[in-house]
């Protein structure tokens, strides 16, 4: 556009067709040269992966299922087995439930507090703004396996560590998201709520809730089907629960398997109910806010 | 309350909104009396009392100031009567005999060790003393059994723990062990030991100018190699840091998030035009595929990660199928619906030049949804490096396997440190590299092509 601007003389029509010609080969070329670059970079990485690998590709691949095939067989065989294994790691499955659980609505509430701190026109101490996002790019970029195992290190093991491993995590992500949905807030309810004399706490109660809650709330109930799952995995490398008892069974290999099956049903059930419930609530929510 | 009824309408209108304003007072009071209740529950669920009570916060001493500092040990061998000064006990960082610490001095069999505040250790033969400026001189004689005398009569003091078969002084200076096999001395030193090089490299204990002015000198240490070279490779090849084992891992875990979720993205975009309400090409083949990508979803990284651990082994390209096979299913869902989001207005116009079902999906279609398409593959890059930590320990490879061992021996908590740096490190600069390939390539492709 600037070219056309800064010609005095109209562009025959010949001369904007060049123009645009030039202009999308150049971009085709750019699109290319990026995709060459792209597909050298991956297959490239893919060999260094591979070569970095115990086994090979092509070896492995023939070899996927035969884990999966082996497990199914025993726990075929041994199918009266699995309501009674199912029983005996419920207990652990509710503590991985639990462990999200609690890590949510804890870090959901740092996560509150983070974002209110964290967003500009809203925060208590508008000073300590970028204190705040910092602190919450803090928490998300530190992975949860980091601060888990250091804590099993000091309070030995169980699902503390976990749990508070997982709830600083959900703070420094939820930090995140809700001070987005603050940036939407509309403020003139806060205004009008300023010019009757209330208190911040007052304006962020009456004014900033009411407006943020649905969002908050669906966004929670994303993060606690993800915490689910790095409740589990968690577990499996050392911090109870459902992926503690699954290594277990894992580790005793052959025998133990319809054990493993039992559980990885449950896991699998656990988590597309806990995802359906809570894809339905947030339906719910977002209803409510429309209607 | 009754005194302005005038008309039904209103009264009506009062009482419902008074309802409302009564059910929301009530979930105001009940949610966070539920939540509470909950919390009560969890805290005896977890065991939270007997947990403050076993809780080792001497552990937790132990990680921070190891984090920081180091000790350097001086340790004679009862037995065969031979003396080492080493860093952390380790075999690899031992000192030559020709070049110790020069807080250690030996004149013959006697060896004087200089500990901070003016105390004073030596070890002459099987007496050991202990000098303490303002106690005096302990005198501990390694027999059967050994004995320890004080410089001051009264009972012994409480850095002092004495038996017949060890005795330990624990001072801010240091500390000083003393066993039938062997004495041992440490001293602490704040910082990383041999964080560059190791007792093996020619540049040990050299300052950054010393390096530098090596660096650039033609006086050869390394009589195969230039300086900066061999400066080059024995960082490289540090014995105690292993510098360059820890780049392969850390680019271990970045090439699993990278192949992971561009892996993903590729097989993902065709999958999601068959289950997208307004491409797919029959019902059937929608449904199906809808319920294969619930079905990966639901199965979890975790499950993955176990089955093609046990197919690969161990190694990044498994880490990075597992990544990839989770992600194809988060990935088939978002982009789906962003297909199903898209206007057709476009298409028909493409369509309306003549052009075939590819020109339709390139031109019409891919333009719409790129932006969006990219923003979620990126922000997953970000995410996966995360995952690629633990999913890494699990599988092992990369800096996961790095982080849990080294945290496992629970001795190298700067080790431990220095990785979880490098993790954040990483995570960062994946989270500043997305953000910044996100404004550049939506920028670009908002303009059309």
């Amino acid at each position: 556009m600037g070219f056309s601007m800064a010609t005095v003389v109209p562009l025959l029509p010949r001369d904007i067709r060049e123009e645009y010609m030039l202009l999308s080969n150049r971009r085709r070329m750019y699109s290319g040269i990026i995709l060459v670059v792209f597909a050298a970079l991956f297959i490239s990485g893919f060999r260094i992966a591979e070569m970095r690998n115990a086994g090979g590709f092509a070896d492995g691949f023939s070899r996927i299922l035969d884990f999966p095939r082996e497990v199914v067989v025993e726990a075929w065989e041994k199918a009266g087995n699995l309501p009674g294994h199912a029983a005996n790691a419920f207990p652990a499955l509710l503590e991985t439930f639990n462990i999200a659980m609690v890590s949510t609505l804890v870090g959901c509430a740092l996560g509150t507090f983070l974002a209110l701190g964290g967003t500009r026109g809203l925060a208590r101490w508008p000073r300590l703004v970028p204190v705040a996002r910092r602190v919450s790019d803090l928490c998300r970029a530190v992975p949860e396996i980091v601060i888990a195992l250091v804590l099993i290190f000091v309070m030995g093991g169980g699902p503390v560590p976990a749990m508070i491993a997982i709830a600083l995590h959900t703070a420094g992500a939820q930090g995140k998201l809700f001070s987005e949905v603050n940036e939407n807030v509309d403020l003139k309810p806060l205004e009008g709520l300023e010019s009757v004399g209330a208190s911040w706490w007052q304006r962020t109660w009456l004014g900033v809730f009411p407006q943020v809650m649905p969002n908050y709330l669906s966004y929670s109930l994303l993060r606690l089907e993800i915490n689910i799952r790095a409740s589990a995995i968690l577990g499996f490398v050392g911090a109870g629960g459902i992926g503690y008892e699954l290594r277990n069974a894992m580790t005793f290999g052959q025998g133990k398997f319809d054990e493993a099956a039992a559980i990885f049903l449950m896991l699998f059930a656990t988590i597309v109910v806990v995802d359906q419930v809570s894809s339905w609530l947030r339906n719910g929510l977002t209803d409510g806010k429309g209607a | 309350m009754s005194a302005v009824h005038t008309d039904i309408g209103a009264s009506d209108i009062r009482e419902r909104a008074q309802r409302l304003i009564a059910r929301k007072r009530n979930l105001a009071v009940a949610a966070p009396v539920l939540v509470l209740l909950y919390l009560g529950y969890i805290f005896f669920a977890f065991d939270v009392p007997g947990l403050m009570q076993r809780a080792r916060m001497d552990n937790a001493a132990i990680l921070l100031s190891d984090a920081v500092s180091y000790k350097t040990h001086v340790t004679r061998d009862n037995r065969h009567d031979t003396l080492s000064v080493s860093i952390e006990g380790s075999r690899r960082a031992v000192f030559p005999a020709d070049s110790l610490p020069d807080w250690v001095t030996q004149e013959g069999e006697r060896t004087s060790i200089f500990l901070p505040a003016g105390h004073v250790v030596t070890y002459d033969g099987p007496l050991v003393t202990y000098d303490l400026p303002d106690y005096g001189q302990i005198r501990v004689t390694v027999d059967d059994p050994i004995t320890l005398v004080l410089p001051q009569p009264g009972p012994v003091p409480d850095f002092i723990s004495a038996s017949d078969s060890r005795v330990v002084i624990t001072t801010p200076s240091g500390r000083v062990t003393v066993t039938r096999s062997r004495t041992d001395t440490f001293r602490y030193f704040w910082g990383w030991e041999l964080f560059f090089f190791d007792l093996q490299s020619p540049f040990a204990g050299f300052t950054p100018a010393q390096v530098l002015a090596a660096a650039i000198s033609t006086d050869r240490l390394d009589p195969a190699l230039p300086n900066w070279q061999a400066i080059v490779r024995d960082v490289w090849t540090n014995g105690i840091w292993r510098h360059g084992e820890v780049f392969w891992a850390i680019m271990e875990t970045a090439l699993m998030a990278f192949l992971g979720t561009f892996g993903a993205a590729m097989i993902a975009l065709p999958l999601a035009f068959m289950a997208a309400q307004n491409f797919a090409p029959s019902r059937a083949l929608r449904f199906g595929v809808r319920r294969v990508f619930d079905f990966v979803r639901g199965v979890d990284a975790l499950i993955f990660t176990i089955i093609l651990s046990r197919a690969f082994g161990p190694g990044p390209m498994t880490g990075a199928l597992a990544i990839l096979i989770t992600d194809t299913g988060s990935f088939g869902k978002l982009f789906s619906e962003a297909l199903e989001n898209t206007d057709k207005k476009q298409i028909e116009g493409v369509q309306s030049t003549g052009a075939n079902a590819l020109q339709r999906y390139r031109f019409g279609v891919i333009p719409q949804v790129m932006p969006v398409l990219i923003s979620q593959v990126l922000y997953f890059l970000e995410s996966n490096t995360r995952s690629a930590t633990i999913i890494g320990a699990i599988v092992g490879g990369g800096i996961g396997l790095m982080l849990t061992q080294a945290i496992q021996t629970t001795s190298d908590w700067e080790k431990v440190t220095y990785y979880m740096i490098l993790i954040v490190l990483l995570v960062i600069a994946m989270d500043t590299l997305s953000g910044w390939l996100r404004r550049r390539l939506i920028k670009g492709d908002g303009s059309g092509n």
